[in-house]
């Protein structure tokens, strides 16, 4: 019954102040389909369903829905249209002190004309027709805290559905269920399609995209760069676009490795997820790619000691090592430079310096007594090596822009020889230029230690890493030279396909 | 640097320079050594606790236990030297010995069983409050005092334990300075190179203003947040010798405005030198404030009743200062 779009895009435009975060987005949602949005970090995802549920007023282009024009001045007006949005955060949808059937009619205690009086009786009787409606097996006296996450998810579903929408958006709604939680999900939305819903659906992972999806669109940077719907779906084309290729291959010259660093073996860093084996050699730079949250930020945790391996075990130089906590990881020599450097970077009321220092500055103390001098001058050096922008050593991070602070950021481990040196997201919002120097600081400094860079976009890996490692539900499935990548192979590795490489 | 960061860097001192002069001009008197100390020795204990909480302040914390435990060490003092007969070595180990398990308990309530700093702290506050009656059902201790049972308590508060609330050092003029004011600025410099300039500070501070980030930089964050509570106990437990000192007796009614007036004084504090984060040089800049403005006042005849008011309002003033001129409160 896919026939009519009910809901039309045309030409979205948003931007933030100078950041166009959406430049032209064009998109058709049909009644009884499930189109499957995919993007890589930054491509304008939250932005594109932001607007799309009235959080945010778009600054040019047009909505239709149902063959009149849609401009939502607040996500109350978008749901009474029919647009629903079930956003990402579980605890977003649902209220978790009250039980499930106050929450299965929340908007209508809230909303205008809603009696003054609560009437419990009312409320049940009107819960467990939405809940009989979507097939809802939920105890509705229950308390939403008492809830597994897959229980909130479909009462925030079900939440969304009571208001009857011709269109639901549901954000990376797997993100944190279990694969059976997550088939009790799919049946609804198969449900929610026989209901003639039209859904945009916001995912990462391929297995979900495999099982759902009538048709892929891909978003990056802010635009459409491919929709498929051709039976069987281009599942690496869908990929391929939305990561992109614009780098040639062979702009890296591929190195040998050295001795040999570091080596896991048989290591499983989730719980019933296939084991990983690696070896990482001095000198060469090897990029683990995949896409969010198929278990690198869970690997880069598990070698520095944040988490503990359910399985296997890893050597440092030949020798057992097993970090229980940062600082024992720091102690061997093994670093790193986390994602997401506001959150677990940044120290805003420490300056630069003070920001470079942070983990080494026992080393650089004396008696325990911080030696400043010795502490500006090294930041000076770091500043001048890696080109930072600022005025001096003494500027609070929050004057730097993005591509200075990550700087500082990788500056602060590069301050300090490292036996392996890891690098999380190291190019997330991060401009093209201080993009290539931090790749060639690293690629400079690379003799004598392993590095190990986890990137998204299969760019950045191309163009910084000597080996490139794909990663694919927490484990490696594929392993790449590079300079001589079959790409074909790699974007069906990142699709999910699994294909060991011998 | 704009006229705006001027203010907000300096405004503080400058209402601080002014305040001095006003009262210098308008209360005869208020310029003498007699009166300065006076001003030290008023704010002595309070900015004693209030160094402490600063301490907490910095890993990102409160505690709201520091008033009790002040009140307690001083209990304990009295009742180690009146009742336990006692001596002045005894009664000081047992007040400090107060302030590090109260400290431990606070940081292990705190960073273990996650029970909110506020919250936690405030616990301790109540059973503290309660603790310190149980040994003498609910009375005060002085020298001669009816226990329960009929007898009459059997020690004194030591000479030596008296010295440090009475004992004033020569200074310009004879028998000027008191031992708490000493204290107060011992402890003061302690503390500010402590937080300043050493990494254990450095540590602290970057524990309080991202704790992910400094536990991805290899610090044992939870170390840290025990030991600011511990730091805090000890200088709560520290200020309750010198009040017990300063009394001479157990007095289970004195105490009741430490908590609030040390609170104020480290908050006050963020102001100075447009900081925004709690630091020693401001906390003890922010004791002074209070009590040159409260000497200032008494002086001019302000009636005692209206130095509440007075304090509250300064505490209003120097958190806009703080929150809402800074710059870094706008980002």
């Amino acid at each position: 019954m896919a026939a009519d779009a009910v809901f039309r895009i045309a030409g979205l435009k948003k931007s933030f102040g100078p950041n166009q975060v959406l430049s032209g987005v064009g998109l058709e949602l049909r009644s009884g389909e499930v189109a499957v949005l995919m993007g890589a970090n930054g491509a304008g995802k939250s932005t594109l369903v932001k607007v799309m549920s009235g959080v945010h007023a778009p600054d040019g282009g047009a909505m239709m829905l149902g063959g009149r024009v849609f401009s939502p001045k607040s996500p109350a007006e978008a749901i009474r249209a029919g647009v629903v949005t079930v956003h990402q955060n579980i605890n977003d949808g649902v209220v978790a002190a009250l039980d499930v059937a106050t929450n299965l009619t929340l908007d209508r205690l809230s909303g205008k004309g809603a009696a003054a009086l609560f009437n419990p009786r009312r409320v049940q009787r009107e819960a467990r027709a939405v809940a009989e409606r979507m097939g809802l097996d939920v105890d509705l006296k229950a308390s939403i805290a008492d809830l597994s996450l897959a229980d909130r998810q479909m009462v925030a579903i079900a939440r969304a559905m009571a208001h009857e929408p011709k269109v639901l958006i549901l954000d990376e709604p797997t993100s944190s269920l279990s694969s059976a939680e997550a088939n009790r999900l799919f049946s609804l939305i198969e449900r929610l399609k026989e209901h003639g819903v039209a859904i945009l659906y916001i995912s990462h992972r391929m297995s979900d995209i495999r099982r759902l999806a009538d048709r892929i669109v891909s978003l990056r940077d802010g635009a459409i760069a491919g929709t498929f719907e051709a039976r069987p779906l281009d599942y690496e084309g869908a990929v391929n676009a939305m990561l992109g290729r614009t780098v040639q291959h062979g702009t890296v010259e591929a190195r040998a490795a050295g001795e040999t660093v570091f080596t896991a073996d048989r290591l499983a860093i989730a719980e019933g997820v296939l084991p990983i084996s690696l070896t990482l050699g001095a000198g060469e730079l090897v990029a683990v790619t995949g896409l969010v949250g198929v278990g690198k930020t869970a690997l880069a945790e598990t070698l520095f000691g944040l988490r503990a391996p359910r399985a296997g075990t890893m050597t440092l130089d030949g020798k057992a090592y097993a970090p229980q906590s940062p600082r024992d990881a720091i102690e061997a020599g093994v670093f790193l430079v986390a994602k997401d450097r506001a959150e677990n970077g940044i120290v805003g009321d420490f300056n630069v310096y003070e920001n470079m220092s942070l983990p080494f500055l026992r080393r650089i103390s004396a008696f325990g007594v911080s030696r400043r001098g010795a502490e500006r001058a090294l930041a000076r050096g770091q500043i001048k090596d890696l080109g930072i922008v600022c005025r001096s050593e003494k500027d609070e991070l929050a004057t730097l822009s993005g591509g200075n602070q990550q700087k500082v950021m990788v500056a602060r481990w590069l301050a300090q020889p490292a036996r392996l040196m890891m690098l999380d997201e190291p190019f997330q919002g991060v401009d093209i230029a201080a993009r290539r120097d931090i790749a060639a600081k690293l690629r400079a400094e690379a003799a004598g230690r392993a590095t190990l860079i986890f990137v998204t976009e299969l760019d950045e890996a191309l163009e910084t890493a000597d080996r490139i490692l794909v990663m694919s539900e927490h484990t490696i499935v594929g392993e790449h030279r590079n300079g001589a990548i079959d790409m074909d192979r790699l974007l069906a590795e990142v699709a999910g396909q699994k294909r060991r490489a011998a | 640097m704009s006229p705006r960061e001027l203010a907000v860097r300096y405004g503080f001192l400058v209402l601080f320079a002014a305040l001095v002069i006003y009262f210098a001009l308008a209360a005869p008197g208020f310029v003498s050594p007699q009166s300065a100390v006076f001003v030290f020795q008023s704010v002595a204990i309070t900015g004693v606790l209030a160094l402490g909480v600063t301490a907490t302040l910095v890993v990102g914390g409160f505690d709201l236990s520091i008033g009790s435990v002040a009140t307690s060490s001083m209990m304990a003092a009295a009742y180690a030297m009146v009742v336990l007969d006692q001596g002045v070595f005894v009664a000081v180990a047992a007040c400090l010995a107060i302030g590090i398990i109260v400290g431990l308990i606070n940081g292990f309530l705190i960073v273990y069983m996650r029970v909110p700093d506020l919250l936690a702290t405030l616990g301790m506050m109540f059973l503290l409050v309660g603790l310190q009656r149980i040994p003498t059902e609910g009375r005060s201790i002085a020298a001669g005092m009816t226990m329960p049972d009929g007898s009459v308590a059997p020690g004194k508060f030591s000479e030596a334990f008296l010295t440090l609330g009475r004992h004033r050092f020569d200074f310009f003029t004879p028998n000027l300075v008191p031992v708490s004011v000493v204290v107060l600025i011992v402890l003061a410099v302690l503390i500010w190179f402590f937080l300043e300039y050493t990494r254990f500070g450095r540590m602290m501070y970057a524990v309080g203003s991202n704790e992910r980030a400094a536990e991805l930089a290899g610090a044992p964050v939870k170390a840290y947040k025990i030991w600011a509570y511990v730091i805090s106990g000890i200088f709560a437990s520290i200020g309750g010798i010198l009040l017990a000192a300063r009394l001479g007796r157990g007095d289970i009614a004195s105490g009741n405005n430490l908590l609030l007036d040390a609170v104020a004084a480290a908050l006050i504090g963020f102001a100075v030198l447009g900081a925004s984060k709690p630091n020693a040089f401001g906390t003890a800049i922010g004791a002074l404030f209070v009590g040159v403005l409260l000497q200032g006042l008494t002086m001019m005849n302000a009636p005692y009743y209206t130095q509440d008011f007075v304090k509250g309002a300064v505490l209003v003033v120097a958190l806009v200062f703080t929150f809402a001129l800074s710059a870094k409160a706008k980002r």
